[in-house]
């Protein structure tokens, strides 16, 4: 490595025993993925936490930008007959 | 694990009073603050100081307990010591990785701590002379630690406060290895006995001073329970400390080194004596017992493991490099 190459960053997912979809749990640093993923068992994983661990490179997630936060989300909150309580039932009818 | 009050802060703001209003706002309405939000330089330094200095307090912090794994009286002791340390290792990289968040590099992080530039906890710079001083570490400074830590989970700043969730939930393990430690040493022999109280007397005090300086004298306070970065004064987790510990300690049956400890009953709280603040500063500005040789620790372990990072680093891209080659030639 040379002084200025700083080694790269990798963000951490774990799939926790209770059967839930993979979660973001931090991040770490690895020279290449087989340290990364090895690295996250060690720093992520000490107390059984997980049974599956992804790692990607920091530098190849494509975020949203927080300042269209706006464009991207104000859309969605007007649209209230997507949820189920817009719809009116009446009571006999029992749970739907 | 470890934090403690800010030490060297010397920010003022520059934005406009529209956006530092706006900012407050968020904070005031609990939002949390996420690393592209918009916040002022102020802030962003707080945190990267405070997050720093909490950081490398963990991996210092692996050295005094470090010094005893191999001397560990029984195989389960040492088990337990060891698991610690590697805790306080895996704190300091989450604690990093949160501070990355808000644009400073590991590197920079690691170079601060090793040119002496960056603070770490007091603490760490007084010696384990015995195995006795495992115990009281473990049940005092862990326990001074998490007292400080459980309300920086509701710190404004999301990763520091997701990061603290996972170390709050470690550090429990810590406080009870070393409460057991000093109980069995507590209930043993008279020398054992001796041993166990000796620690206390040399910890308890530096285990006050964990907390900061006095309200009084703490600098950056205000603006940062303003920000939510601290929930709570310096004095104030303090005297939760005392409250909590005194009797843990009547329980051991020994005895706190302050003569001026006392029930208040009026206020509903343990009275204590004066700490000594010029001990505390004089620890702080490098002068402490250990100081250079904890620095200087790190710097070796940095400079031995350069190799290591570059042949990592190297063989990293001749495999990349390999990859790319053989899929140019499909």
């Amino acid at each position: 490595m040379s002084e200025a190459e700083e080694i790269p960053l990798w963000e951490v997912f774990i799939r926790p025993r209770n059967g839930l979809a993979h979660r973001h749990c931090g991040s770490l640093h690895a020279a290449d993925a087989e340290m990364a993923l090895q690295a996250a068992r060690d720093v992520y994983t000490r107390r059984g936490e997980g049974l599956s661990v992804w790692v990607t490179p920091s530098a190849q997630i494509v975020a949203s930008d927080p300042q269209d936060r706006g464009s991207l989300f104000d859309p969605a909150e007007d649209k209230i007959y997507r949820h189920p309580s817009f719809y009116e039932i009446p009571d006999d009818v029992g749970h739907m | 694990m470890y934090s403690q009050g800010l030490i060297g802060s010397g920010e003022q703001t520059t934005e406009t009073p529209e956006f530092l209003a706006a900012f407050q706002a968020r904070i005031d309405a609990d939002e949390k603050i996420e690393p592209n939000d918009p916040m002022p330089e102020a802030y962003r330094k707080t945190l990267i100081r405070q997050i720093g200095q909490h950081a490398h307090s963990e991996i210092v912090g692996m050295l005094p307990e470090g010094n005893w794994i191999t001397r560990a009286p029984t195989l389960r002791r040492k088990a337990a010591l060891l698991a610690k340390v590697q805790d306080e290792g895996g704190h300091g990289l989450y604690l990093y990785s949160a501070a990355e968040t808000l644009g400073v590099s590991r590197k920079q992080m690691t170079e601060e701590l090793i040119s002496g530039k960056a603070k770490y906890s007091s603490i760490f710079n007084y010696p384990t002379q015995t195995w006795a001083d495992i115990g009281a570490i473990g049940w005092l400074v862990d326990g001074a630690a998490i007292m400080n830590q459980v309300p920086l989970c509701r710190c404004s700043y999301g990763p520091y406060a997701r990061a603290m969730i996972r170390v709050c939930k470690e550090e429990s393990f810590h406080q009870r290895q070393g409460y057991e430690i000093m109980l069995k040493l507590a209930e043993g022999s008279a020398a054992q006995k001796e041993m166990a109280q000796d620690a206390l007397n040399r910890w308890w005090w530096p285990a006050l001073m964990m907390f900061g300086p006095p309200d009084g004298a703490s600098e950056h306070s205000d603006q940062s329970t303003r920000w939510k970065i601290k929930r709570f004064t310096n004095d104030e987790l303090r005297q939760k400390f005392v409250d909590a510990t005194v009797p843990q300690a009547q329980r051991l049956g020994l005895t706190l080194p302050d003569p001026a400890l006392a029930w208040n009953e009026a206020e509903g709280r343990y009275d204590y004596g004066e700490i000594d603040w010029d001990e505390f500063w004089a620890v702080v500005k490098g002068n402490g017992p250990l100081n250079k040789a904890r620095v200087a620790a790190r710097k070796k372990a940095w400079e031995d493991g350069a190799w290591v990072r570059e042949a990592a680093i190297a063989h990293a891209n001749k495999r990349a490099a390999r990859q790319s080659t053989a899929l140019a030639a499909e």
